[in-house]
């Protein structure tokens, strides 16, 4: 059971300079050129107000786009190593919404299954959550449907809800009493705000738990192609997608000296699955759209015992064609 | 409109076509495309000025391909990617089923030479908006103007919707993916934006229809379309023609003219 407080807008101020006194760098959703995305601010009142969602994930800041993963220099018979150490920098993450908070425990089921990222990890435990409630949804939301909320806390260490003058504060774990510890007398006793009352209101859009249960038998159902159809092949899915795991492993070498990256790849180009032979097992875009579903709904469920998808309808919003994805997840629950 | 379903729906029962592509309204309100396989399906068409998609995207891919003929409905930018893609020698005239509606009539344009001459009445010229942006872009310095694209491209993350919606950019083996040699970086860093980029705005010298498809289609809002812009304006002054204004073109970059007026070609 969390504790919980009240945070006035007026000791929000002052939790952020705690938090950048303590040497963390804040970063919130803030508005610019007709977009709101992740940037580092000083103060709340920099953080955008009336978001739905930022564009991109958070996931970049603990599986950032291109990471080096090593360096080599070459001489001649000689070849020196040089193992990378990731820029892991105290960060706090503000304002992310439930579902993204949700999240990270899907990249954490990948990054430390049968072995521990020491990249990943080490940005991950210099991380930590503050959430915030969401007070509205689209039409491209459905956190509801995958067992999420607008007001859920996992994920979160500190999960905001808006409430009149400031926010209800819930300190639900470890890392979030270390931030609470930074300025205790910012956490005024909690007033029993029903936030549920608070939260956007999102209707379940359909049962998940069955239709992880069918999938399996609808693999060569025509209706992947009938969706699949309008689908362009891009990454912008994947790429804006706070779970999306896939990456690719680059060497960029001349002959004195190289560097090997990691760099994010995408199910959804036709290339992901090319063999050196020249077969591709997933030849067509809709054998590429379906893995995509399948793999957030059924190969997630059955090796890691939760979802690949939060829900939050980044994909739908940044799909040049609207592929959206609670609308198709809908159609497959109903065939 | 409803002489565009009426038509999309005797298309489809008369055989002539399997699927006609359109337009339909998606995720609260935007117009998204739209194939409608058979007559049900006709009825979710919409036009209306919220549609802006080049749907000749579509016509090179192989699961549109593997439908069998389609009939599209064109908006000009549509129907000027199509007029090039003839003049490139990716569509043949028994291809071609293209539905113009100028108010509320259906014109079925089914041949190049159709399309082109359907497009001569048309002056479709680009948005004043983008005129200005590059107009102010071409008005800065080099350093200001190569400040601009490296913040501007420092958020691309190499998803490639500029590439795959580009109706121009058909090629089953981009370069971008070829890894046998490696041309450029995939990673999405500094370098491999900045010649992903270049390169894609080099290709469409002489080949970008101004569609400004790719620019709408950045989930990050980065204006690459002002690249293809200014590259197919600069070979327009350069070589006094257009791409998707006729259905033979001898591509700018790749053609030698006898008569060339660069002496050092010769």
């Amino acid at each position: 059971m969390a504790d919980t407080f009240k945070l006035t807008h007026e000791n929000l101020d002052s939790l952020f300079a705690a938090l950048r006194k303590d040497g963390r760098r804040i970063l919130a959703p803030v508005d610019g050129d007709g977009r709101t995305e992740l940037n580092e601010v000083e103060k709340p009142s920099q953080v955008a107000k009336g978001y739905i969602q930022t564009i991109m994930s958070a996931k970049d800041v603990v599986f950032p786009k291109v990471e080096r993963l090593l360096s080599y220099t070459t001489a001649p018979g000689t070849v020196e190593l040089h193992d990378a150490e990731p820029k892991a920098l105290p960060t706090v993450l503000f304002g992310v919404r439930p579902c993204e908070a949700k999240a990270f425990g899907a990249l954490d089921a990948v990054f430390n299954w049968d072995y521990r990222d020491k990249f990943f990890n080490a940005r991950l435990e210099k991380m930590a959550v503050i959430g915030v409630s969401c007070l509205k949804a689209d039409d491209a939301c459905f956190c509801t449907s995958l067992g999420g909320g607008p007001a859920d806390t996992a994920g979160s260490d500190i999960l905001l809800t808006p409430i009149e003058s400031g926010y209800l504060a819930e300190v639900l774990t470890v890392k979030g009493k270390a931030i609470q510890a930074l300025a205790p007398n910012l956490f005024t006793p909690g007033n029993g705000v029903d936030k549920a009352a608070i939260a956007a209101k999102l209707e379940q859009a359909f049962d998940q738990p069955a239709l992880t249960a069918k999938l399996p038998g609808m693999f060569e159902n025509e209706l992947w192609e009938d969706q699949a159809l309008r689908c362009i092949g891009c990454g912008a899915c994947a790429y804006v997608c706070p779970t999306c795991v896939c990456f690719d492993i680059q060497e960029e070498a001349d002959p004195k000296q190289g560097q090997r990256l990691r760099c994010w790849d995408s199910c959804g180009f036709s290339m992901f699955t090319l063999h050196a032979s020249g077969h591709n097992p997933r030849e067509t875009q809709s054998a590429r759209w379906r893995q995509r579903i399948y793999h957030k709904f059924s190969t997630y469920p059955e090796r890691y015992q939760m979802l690949g998808c939060v829900g939050c309808g980044k994909c739908t919003r940044a799909c040049p064609v609207d592929m959206n994805l609670r609308e198709h997840l809908v159609e497959a629950a109903n065939v | 409109m409803e002489a565009l379903k009426q038509k999309a729906k005797e298309l489809l029962q008369n055989g002539d076509v399997k699927a006609v592509l359109g337009y339909a309204v998606g995720t609260a309100g935007v117009r998204r495309p739209h194939f409608a396989r058979n007559p049900k399906q006709v009825d979710a068409l919409v036009l209306d000025e919220k549609c802006t998609q080049n749907l000749a995207t579509y016509l090179t891919k192989h699961e549109v391909k593997h439908l069998g003929k389609v009939a599209v409905v064109a908006l000009p930018a549509t129907q000027r990617a199509l007029l090039q893609l003839v003049a490139e020698r990716q569509l043949r005239d028994d291809a071609i089923c293209l539905l113009a509606v100028d108010g509320g009539e259906v014109k079925t344009l089914s041949s190049g030479a159709e399309v082109e001459q359907h497009l001569a009445l048309k002056t479709d010229a680009m948005p004043a908006a983008d005129k200005a942006m590059i107009e102010k872009l071409m008005a800065m310095t080099r350093e200001q103007r190569w400040a601009y694209w490296q913040q501007e491209l420092s958020r691309c993350v190499k998803c490639y919707a500029c590439r795959n919606s580009c109706p121009m950019c058909y090629c089953e083996h981009c370069t971008m993916d070829c890894n046998r040699p490696q041309w450029v970086p995939v990673a999405s860093h500094a370098l491999g934006n900045l010649e992903y980029h270049m390169v894609r705005a080099m290709h469409l010298a002489g080949r970008c229809v101004e569609c400004g498809e790719c620019g709408r289609a950045c989930p990050v809002g980065i204006p690459v379309h002002l690249l293809t812009f200014f590259a197919e304006e600069s070979t327009a002054k350069q070589f006094g023609q257009r791409a998707g204004h006729t259905a033979k073109l001898d591509y700018a970059l790749s053609t030698f003219k006898p008569d060339d007026k660069e002496t050092f070609i010769r």
